[in-house]
């Protein structure tokens, strides 16, 4: 039964991305935390996938898993970091109150999730074929470059921005007259 | 096929754990990787509310989501490299030349 199928793929992909994410903030070296980021990312490349937008978990795996999470290896690699203490090592009320608060916030939208949309039951009919339409890389190209044009022109300008910024804040600081200052 | 709901409450607790992340740890790349999965999640909920509605809008607003996720991450490690350079160290508690 191809329902049970999609039930069952989607608590697999749910399962590996919740466990990622719990090894993602437990971890104390970065880089397995770097590693477990990359699976819960794939993870939810596939929960799109199931949701039908085909564009965006492409787009998902190439700029997420494919330059975000290269940066950030990169970052880690040139940065020779120790190793953090272990959390339970570093025990303090201050975390405990962080995690609880965390919690009540998670109960918070939680409830307002699944009871806010318990009875909003979209009619699959006809909707099914259009969801299909949308997810498709012509269909959302297409809306960029009309509809979207100029949403698309300032978010170039703002990736520009974002290199000169980024060249200009690791640029090492040179002082031609007195390199020995520091 | 499978309710609303779960894909929320999935990305509800993707969400959760970011904040978790975010306030419990002390290295700041382990932190900005938290706000990467927070980002991530909320992305989650607009597919899933994208998809289930037949409404595009959604699959458009997490393009520029990801987008400003880029530059955000561009300048941030930026920033964490010149910190780095200046207190040989990210963890945020060291971090106090801002503070009053």
């Amino acid at each position: 039964m191809d329902l049970s199928l999609i039930s069952i793929l989607f608590v697999i992909l749910a399962v590996i991305s919740i466990f990622s994410a719990l090894m993602l903030i437990t971890r104390k070296n970065p880089v397995t935390s770097a590693l477990y980021l990359i699976l819960n990312f794939f993870t939810v490349s596939g929960i799109y996938l199931l949701l039908k937008a085909q564009f965006i978990a492409i787009i998902q795996v190439m700029v997420y898993m494919g330059a975000i999470m290269v940066l950030f290896l990169f970052v880690i690699m040139l940065l020779n970091l120790r190793d953090e203490k272990n959390l339970t090592e570093s025990f303090s009320f201050k975390k405990l109150t962080s995690v609880l608060l965390s919690i009540t916030f998670f109960v918070l939208i939680g409830t307002t999730f699944y009871f806010g949309f318990s009875n909003i039951n979209p009619s699959r009919q006809g909707v099914e074929e259009k969801t299909v339409e949308i997810g498709k890389a012509t269909f959302l190209g297409e809306k960029l470059f009309t509809e979207f044009a100029m949403p698309v022109l300032i978010a170039g300008i703002l990736l520009l921005v974002a290199i000169i910024g980024a060249v200009v804040l690791a640029k090492k600081k040179f002082d031609p007259v007195s390199p020995d200052k520091e | 096929m499978i309710d609303i709901q779960y894909f929320l409450i999935l990305s509800a607790v993707l969400f959760s754990i970011g904040v978790i992340g975010v306030l419990v740890r002390r290295n700041a790349i382990v932190i900005f990787m938290c706000i990467e999965l927070m980002l991530n999640s909320v992305n989650l909920s607009l597919i899933t509310f994208s998809s289930f509605f037949s409404n595009y809008y959604g699959q458009i607003f997490v393009f520029f989501i990801m987008t400003v996720a880029a530059a955000e991450a561009a300048v941030g490690l930026a920033i964490i490299i010149s910190i780095y350079r200046n207190k040989e160290s990210i963890n945020v508690d060291e971090i106090n030349i801002l503070k009053w």
